[in-house]
This record gives C-alpha cells, structure tokens and sequence, in this order.
C-alpha cells in the first residue's frame, strides 16, 4: 500500500476548496454571470474526519465536478439530473436496517453511524462509462459496522439497497422507470470486510449532498462505480450472491464483481482507458489509461487469486 | 390557404442563410463553453452528445419537409438543403470530436471500436453515407444526376434510422429521449409508405371540389 499512504495533514488542508471557490467566482465574473449549473453542495454541513491511511497522490477532482456530474437514477438518468431534482430528498432522519446472517441484527440511526471513526479517503472513482474522477469520501470501513452485527459463519454475501421514496424521487416515479427499485448491490462478504471498501458519509469536508447517495452511501474503489449504491437502508447478509440491480438489466455487460478492469471491455465500449474529468474543459481533462482494479491491483487482486476475471466480470 | 404567413419572396435567400447561421449556434456555443472549461463534468462527452443529437434533430427536420407540405400545403422545400447539410455537418463534428478530443488520435482503439462495437459501426456507417449526400446537394447535381438524383437522395431515409438506432444503442438504459427520436424517425419513414396513396386520396378529392387538373410533382 506503500502509494497510499498520507502525509499526515490535515482534512481541511487536503482541500484547497477556497481556491475552487475563488476561480468559480471568477469564472462567473468573467463571463458576465453566466454561468451554466452552479450545483452547490445543498443542505451539506461541515464533517469532521481523520485523515485516512489512503490517499491517491493524483489532484483532486473539483467539488463542483463530484457534485453536479452523477449517476443516481432515482432522481432522473441525465448527468445532471440528481444534483437538479434532489433538492426535496430529506436523508435526516435516517435508519439503515442491518440484518439476514448476523447474530445481532440491528438498525443504525444515522447519528450512530456519524459516531464511527470518521476517516477521509481519497480514490480513484472509475465510472464503468469510462470517466473517472478522484474524490475526498469521508467515512469508515464497513468492517466496522459489521463487526457491531456480528455475522454468522454461514453469511457469504452482503446484500445492500437503496431507499425507495417516488415523492422525494422523481426518477422513482412517472412513466418512464429506467430500472426496477429499490436499487440493489452486493459483495462477497471478503470484498465487504476489506479495509478500502468503506460506508461513506460526506465527501469534501461535509455531508454528502443529496446528488451523491445522502446520507450513506458505498464506496467500493476497485470496483466500477455503479457498485457503489447510494442512500442505503437495509444491509443483509445472505448465503447465496445477492441480486444486483445493473447485472439484473443487463447481465452480458455488467457482471457481479464488477471489478475494473482495463483488459474485459463493456460489450459496447473498451474500459482500457478512461477520461478523467475535471475543469479545465476539453484540454484540461485527459484520456489516460485504466488500471486493473481501478490502481487497487496491490490491496485486492488477492481477492480473486485463481478466478477467471474475464469469466467473472 | 396557408397556415402560415407566406414569406416574402425576395426574403427567401437571407432566410435560408439565417437558417445556416442559427444551425450552427448550438455547436458554436457548445465549443465555446467546452473550451473555456464551463461545460459541467465530462466536457468532451457532453459536446459530443449534444454534436450527435443536433445531428439527428436536423435529421428529423429533413426528413419533416415532405409530410408538412403534404399534410398542410405548407412549403418549406427550400430549407431542406440546408437542413440536410446542417445534419451533415453535425456528423462530421460529433465524429471528429470524437476522433480528436475523445479518442485523442490513438487510431487503433477508434478502428476497433467502429469494427467491433455495433452503435459506431452504425454510426460510422451513416457518416459515410451521408458524404454522398452532401456532395450533391447542389444545383449542378441535380440537374446533372436527373431522377437518379432522388434515388440516391433516398439514402436519407436509411441514415435517419441509422442515427436514432446509433442513438439509442449508446445509452445504458434506453430512456423516453431516445425512444422519442426511434419513434419520430419511424413516424417519418412510415409516412413514405403511405405518401403516395394519400396524395392520390388528396388530389381525386380535389379534382371533385373544383375540376382543375393537378400537376404538382411530388419529389422524394
């Protein structure tokens, strides 16, 4: 993990959101006010977090960029679309329910799982649709939680999935439903208990904003990013591998372990490289080339020793 | 009787030039924007989106010409050449903004992809069919290439589909804005299976109402 690891400083100083800020209001003075989507970070409130073990040495993708650019379906499947129609989602109060195969099933408020140590995190985000972004979570490994459930020997799985609300979500109702709710993932229970597969709850110093899966969310950085399912209220450990919502869609082009992997292409499009974005506009974002588990290779491509990954995409 | 009001005659030229210039405003604009680093999350993706569906959109309104003049008696055959090159046009930029920005040049993954990947075998297939199109649509042409001129000009009909399946076979979830374009391009082509009949209907009706021989000619 070596290419991890942080200096120690701290969370605020990892950021200089100021100066994000700063070019913002200049661009927009520059451009006499006109200025397309000024996606703020809504209802979102200062977080206060350690600064995690790992930490990509790549600069951070601005915070207009992580919040306005999304893929939340619930609220509407345009890029823009959650940062737009999500204003009326409320995550507080929140309750995630924890159970199946565990000895002590139980429900988390969200005050609970504020409680965790929080730690940020920055990875590497790569969308499966060939984008990537790198990005400041805050959070705690989902070992931790589990570890308060106490999962019996005969959990495989864990099971996750997303609220279903059509009143706060406009994407969850209406004639046009791109995908059946609620939105559901799963990982191996080794995938789970990894150390880099973390519950996140806020991103750049503050809660999550509602656009990317208020109040908590996955984040599982060696895997396409559709893994990481957003506003999360049930955790179930099960035996048998859980359904997964894009794998349920379209089973040929999304696999259960999702794992990125630059080598086994989308049917309809190569994953050897991705476009990191970022501002800067047509020459300041990149193409550059994807790695195996997204740069994770070292952490957990011990994970899958003797799988066929083309098999098991 | 028109549903419009008829447009002057010696403003027919600038407004079709007016047409070339508002056409190419969504590109321009676009540009601009990308450049400057304000348009949001993935630049190149969004302009190339947006060349594409300019591109199908100019498409359409090609393919509308005809049914409008049959339906209404409104004429506007004098937009549709610059229409069908703004369709063109809008082509040529999407494929090289992804060919120049996208892809940054590296050949060998823009030839697997048109090769491999049915939505841009697809895509590149109507690019290329449309180059003939383009290259016609002119005065000359027409007079020299005579009925065969309409014959190839039908081509339109097969890059239209082409383009709304290019569209919809690029989305991870076809959503209402791709069913939308698939079901206007089908709407569209279907009215040339029953153009000819209704035009039939049309003028024996009017031969009853006045007894006036028709002699409209009716182009593609």
């Amino acid at each position: 993990m070596p290419s991890y690891r942080a200096p120690r400083i701290d969370a605020s100083e990892i950021t200089p959101e100021r100066c994000f800020l700063d070019r913002r209001g200049f661009m927009a003075a520059a451009a006499g006010g006109l200025i397309l989507g000024s996606a703020t970070a809504g209802h979102a409130a200062a977080l206060k977090a350690s600064t995690g073990a790992y930490k990509v040495d790549e600069p951070l993708t601005p915070e207009k960029d992580v919040t306005s650019y999304n893929n939340f379906y619930e609220f509407g499947t345009g890029k823009g679309d959650p940062a737009a129609n999500s204003a009326s989602f409320k995550p507080e109060p929140w309750k995630v329910k924890v159970n199946g195969l565990v000895s002590k099933p139980r429900e988390f408020g969200l005050e609970e799982l504020l409680a965790f140590p929080l730690e940020e995190r920055v990875y590497r985000m790569r969308c499966v649709e060939a984008w990537s972004m790198v990005i400041p979570w805050i959070g705690f490994p989902l070992a931790a939680l589990l570890d308060e459930v106490e999962p019996l020997g005969s959990a495989k799985y864990v099971a996750f999935e997303t609220v279903i609300r059509p009143d706060e979500m406009p994407g969850q109702s209406g004639y046009f439903q791109p995908l059946e709710w609620p939105y559901r993932e799963g990982l191996r229970l080794d995938e789970a208990r990894h150390p880099l597969t973390i519950l996140s709850v806020g991103v750049y110093g503050k809660t999550l904003p509602n656009q990317n899966g208020a109040p908590v969310r996955l984040v599982v950085p060696w895997k396409y990013g559709f893994k990481g399912i957003k506003s999360i209220v049930r955790i179930s450990l099960t035996e048998t591998p859980p359904p997964c919502t894009w794998n349920l869609t379209a089973p040929d082009e999304y696999g259960f372990y999702a794992n990125v992997n630059p080598a086994v292409d989308h049917p309809r499009w190569s994953q050897a490289t991705e476009i990191r974005v970022g501002e800067g506009g047509f020459f300041g974002s990149n193409r550059r080339d994807t790695l195996p588990f997204n740069g994770y290779a070292e952490e957990v491509a011990s994970l899958y020793a003797g799988m066929d990954l083309r098999a098991n995409f | 009787m028109a549903l419009v009001p008829t447009l002057p005659k010696h403003l027919h030229g600038p407004s079709i030039w007016a047409l070339y210039a508002l056409g190419f405003v969504p590109a321009a604009s676009a540009f601009y924007l990308g450049a400057t680093g304000q348009l949001p999350g993935n630049a190149i993706k969004e302009f190339e989106h947006l060349l594409g569906l300019w591109a199908l959109r100019f498409l359409i309104a090609t393919l509308t010409i005809t049914p409008v003049r049959d339906l209404f008696g409104v004429n506007w055959i004098r937009y549709r050449r610059a229409l069908g090159l703004l369709a063109f046009y809008y082509v040529l930029m999407h494929f090289l903004a992804y060919m120049l920005l996208d892809q940054m040049l590296r050949f060998p993954a823009i030839l697997a992809d048109i090769a491999r990947r049915p939505f841009i075998t697809i895509g590149m297939a109507a690019l290329v069919l449309l180059i003939p199109l383009a290259l016609t649509s002119n005065n000359w042409s027409i007079r020299r290439l005579g009925p065969r001129w309409n014959k190839l000009h039908k081509l339109v009909y097969v890059i239209a589909a082409a383009g709304a399946l290019h569209f919809a076979m690029s989305v991870k979830v076809v959503g209402p804005e791709p069913m939308l374009y698939i079901a206007l391009v089908t709407l569209l082509l279907s009215w040339r299976t029953v153009r000819t009949r209704f035009l039939r209907w049309k003028r024996q009706r009017s031969a009853i109402a006045r007894p006036i021989p028709a002699t409209e000619k009716a182009a593609g």
